[in-house]
């Protein structure tokens, strides 16, 4: 097994009262083409910062190639960075750009002028060199960044985002590249996008994020066939995400039918969230063989395929991809296969808060007081923990009329209803099950019924 | 008829601002000893001002080195100053940054002869003897502030990726100014040392309270004396026309560079 290059060790970083990074713990192995995946503000970016030296972590360490580098500058880590903006020095042409590093180091020239030819030639601008950087194009100056960061032979290459300004065509050229690259250089590639479809072609490894947190780290294919929570399968391709229950090991019920699967462990009677991709439902025109009938909503040609969104017998939606187009009303069959089928641990059951009694009927949680049912079994002062159901919490249009206020954060469609995430004016997070549409960033008003919350005993 | 009335508007704004200086540059050209006797044309004021075939050449020369002299002193200190003044303060967030840069702006927009009393009473409250000395800290005073605001806007626009890649290739922050800042800050740097030069050539009110009583004389003070003393020293008229001419110069120098900075940006 190759030795961890890269070590960061319960990363914490804080800006103001906003967590960035809560304990993010990864290894690298030597010469690999790790992403680091996530929506834009999941921390990615503050990371790769972190591991470059310019910025610095509240808590934890970082460790490269067996050497705490924590508080070293920048200037002294073995590894160099490709920018989103490229960074190119423009008061230099493209050859004094790529020697910039090795006139430091106090390269003899002779090698400079070998080394920097080499790199030119590696990303094909051997004819560039005499060139005003500000007059390249887009593409061309994020091959001189990357020229300037290998010349360097640094042990980590970190690229933030370095095909983000690039058009599409570009994009997928330079892909190639520098996955070509990769291989030719042998170096560990650190390289952070919020482009899915990119971490896919060119990882080896995906480490995906959110709010500052790894969701899942694995290889390409683990990440898409067996996401290992609903953030991952909605934040990677297309997917359905529904709720569902482990009947028993290898059968599991969702969208109203029982299916066969091949997951197990999970226990009986289980909540769980099941992810069916889109490509993954097979469909036909006749209902007979087929384990659930419905009804093609809409049908939208997509390119390679068909795009259709389907009602179910059990009135719930799903979205299916097929290379044949099925017309709208029309009442077809489908099968999905035990193996198509991922079941995830859901991640919560329901809003459980840290609470505090007030008086017989009132408590506190989330800064607020709310009224609850009369009880006695707990007295004022104690500390306890307040349960609401996601479906018990009532959004209204006006945040004044509420008793907490919160903007709709994230949201997921689960084929009958929807499952959103609420973050609160003081920043504690609410989940909701909700017939009702709203957009992401709508200013919501939160009510909780006296009857819905649950007061249970803290355990400790 | 409207345009007519307009260009009309135009050209008694330009008489009304230039004719005085036009009048000096006219009357040059004759040697008649009280202004505004034309008593034909003569190139004389302008040998005598070369050869000094004058009255009082000596110390006139004299004002003329010490303006210069002053006037490059304080631009370069004040560029040095105001550059490093204008990094620390792109680097600072929120308030504390809006609050410096304003601070910045009041000494600009403060009357001179404030600033030179201020300062005439901080140098004798510091038992200063004031000279030469104190006139060159004076002029560095109200001259950084100008190379404040020309440089500030040139670190904004900056990629704030540059210094970072800098180091990131091996840098100290030492050399990261040297080889990578200071060259993409030299356009700023450039028109803030220009402007520092002539708002201390220019400089009458603050020179006059902080020279002291040795007898040091600047340019706009030698003026100043010798207009008291009885009538301008004939040999004064060819100086300011050449002044003038000087300063027309700078400033056609200054903005070529600066449409060329910008077409640069555009491009």
């Amino acid at each position: 097994m190759k030795e961890n290059i890269i070590e960061l060790n319960n990363i914490t970083k804080h800006f103001g009262d906003k967590c960035i990074l809560d304990n993010v713990s990864l290894s690298v192995k030597k010469g690999e083409f790790v992403t680091i995946l996530g929506p834009s503000g999941c921390g990615k970016t503050t990371l790769l910062r972190i591991l470059a030296g310019f910025g610095s972590a509240d808590s934890g360490e970082v460790v490269i190639n067996g050497e705490n580098i924590t508080d070293v500058p920048p200037h002294q880590r073995p590894v160099n960075t490709v920018f989103q903006r490229y960074a190119l020095f423009p008061h230099l042409d493209v050859y004094e750009n790529i020697a910039f590093g090795l006139k430091l180091q106090k390269v003899p020239v002779d090698e400079i002028d070998t080394r920097v030819r080499k790199v030119l030639k590696m990303v094909s601008m051997t004819d560039y060199e005499d060139r005003d950087v500000e007059s390249l194009s887009g593409g061309q100056q994020q091959r001189v960044a990357i020229a300037r960061a290998i010349v360097n032979q640094p042990k980590v290459l970190l690229l933030d985002e370095p095909l983000a300004a690039l058009d599409l065509k570009m994009r997928k050229d330079m892909q190639i590249e520098l996955k070509e690259m990769h291989r030719k250089l042998g170096i560990t590639f650190i390289y952070v996008t919020h482009d899915q479809e990119e971490a896919l072609t060119l990882s080896d490894t995906i480490v995906v994020m959110n709010e500052g947190k790894i969701q899942q780290i694995g290889t390409p294919t683990d990440i898409y066939n067996e996401p290992q929570n609903s953030f991952v399968a909605d934040f990677i391709g297309e997917s359905n995400i529904l709720n569902g229950r482990m009947v028993k090991d290898r059968l599991v019920e969702f969208a109203g039918h029982e299916f066969e699967c091949v997951d197990e462990g999970f226990g009986e009677n289980v909540d769980v969230d099941v992810v069916v991709r889109p490509e993954d439902i097979y469909i036909m025109n006749k209902t007979e063989g087929a384990q659930f009938t419905a009804k093609v909503k809409t049908c939208i040609f997509k390119g390679v395929h068909y795009e259709m969104l389907v009602d179910t017998d059990t009135r719930h939606e799903l979205m299916i991809q097929d290379y044949n187009a099925f017309e709208p009303d029309t009442e077809v069959g489908l099968i999905i296969r035990p193996a198509d089928i991922q079941v995830m641990k859901k991640e919560r059951i329901c809003n459980t808060f840290e609470a505090e009694i007030i008086s017989e009927d009132r408590v506190k949680f989330m800064d607020e007081e709310f009224e609850c049912k009369p009880q006695t079994t707990f007295a004022p002062g104690q500390k306890v923990k307040a349960e609401v159901k996601f479906n018990k919490v009532e959004l209204i249009d006006h945040p004044e009329d509420g008793m907490l206020a919160g903007t709709v954060y994230f949201l997921l469609y689960k084929g009958d209803h929807y499952h959103l995430t609420i973050l609160t004016d003081d920043g504690y997070h609410i989940w909701v099950d909700t017939n009702d549409i709203w957009d992401k960033g709508d200013l919501v008003g939160i009510n909780i019924a006296p009857k819905d919350i649950k007061i249970i005993k803290c355990d400790d | 008829m409207k345009r007519f009335f307009a260009q009309c508007y135009i050209w008694i704004l330009l008489i009304v601002l230039y004719a005085p200086i036009v009048f000096i540059a006219v009357f040059s050209f004759t040697e008649s000893k009280v202004l505004g006797n034309w008593t034909g044309f003569s190139t004389k004021l302008y040998s005598n001002l070369f050869t000094g075939n004058m009255q009082g050449t000596g110390s006139l020369m004299h004002a003329i080195e010490n303006t210069v002299i002053i006037a490059l002193i304080a631009a370069t200190v004040s560029t040095i100053l105001g550059t490093i003044a204008a990094i620390g303060i792109h680097n600072m967030r929120g308030r504390a940054k809006q609050a410096i840069a304003f601070m910045n702006n009041i000494p600009m927009l403060n009357p001179d002869i404030i600033t030179g009393v201020s300062l005439f009473l901080l140098f004798v409250f510091l038992h200063i003897s004031q000279g030469y000395v104190t006139v060159v800290l004076a002029h560095i005073t109200f001259c950084t502030p100008y190379v404040v605001l020309s440089v500030l806007p040139k670190l904004t626009q900056m990629n704030p990726n540059i210094y970072e890649a800098a180091l990131d290739l091996g840098a100290t922050p030492f050399q990261a100014l040297k080889k990578v800042l200071i060259p993409m800050l030299k356009p700023g740097m450039i028109s803030g040392f220009i402007l520092a030069f002539t708002m201390s050539l220019d400089d009458f009110a603050v020179t006059f309270f902080t020279r002291g009583t040795i007898g040091l004389d600047t340019l706009s003070t030698y003026i100043y004396t010798d207009a008291r003393k009885g009538g301008l020293t004939p040999e004064l008229r060819p100086m300011i026309t050449i002044m003038f001419l000087g300063i027309l110069l700078l400033l056609i120098v200054i903005n070529m560079r600066k449409i060329r900075n910008t077409n640069n940006a555009v491009k």
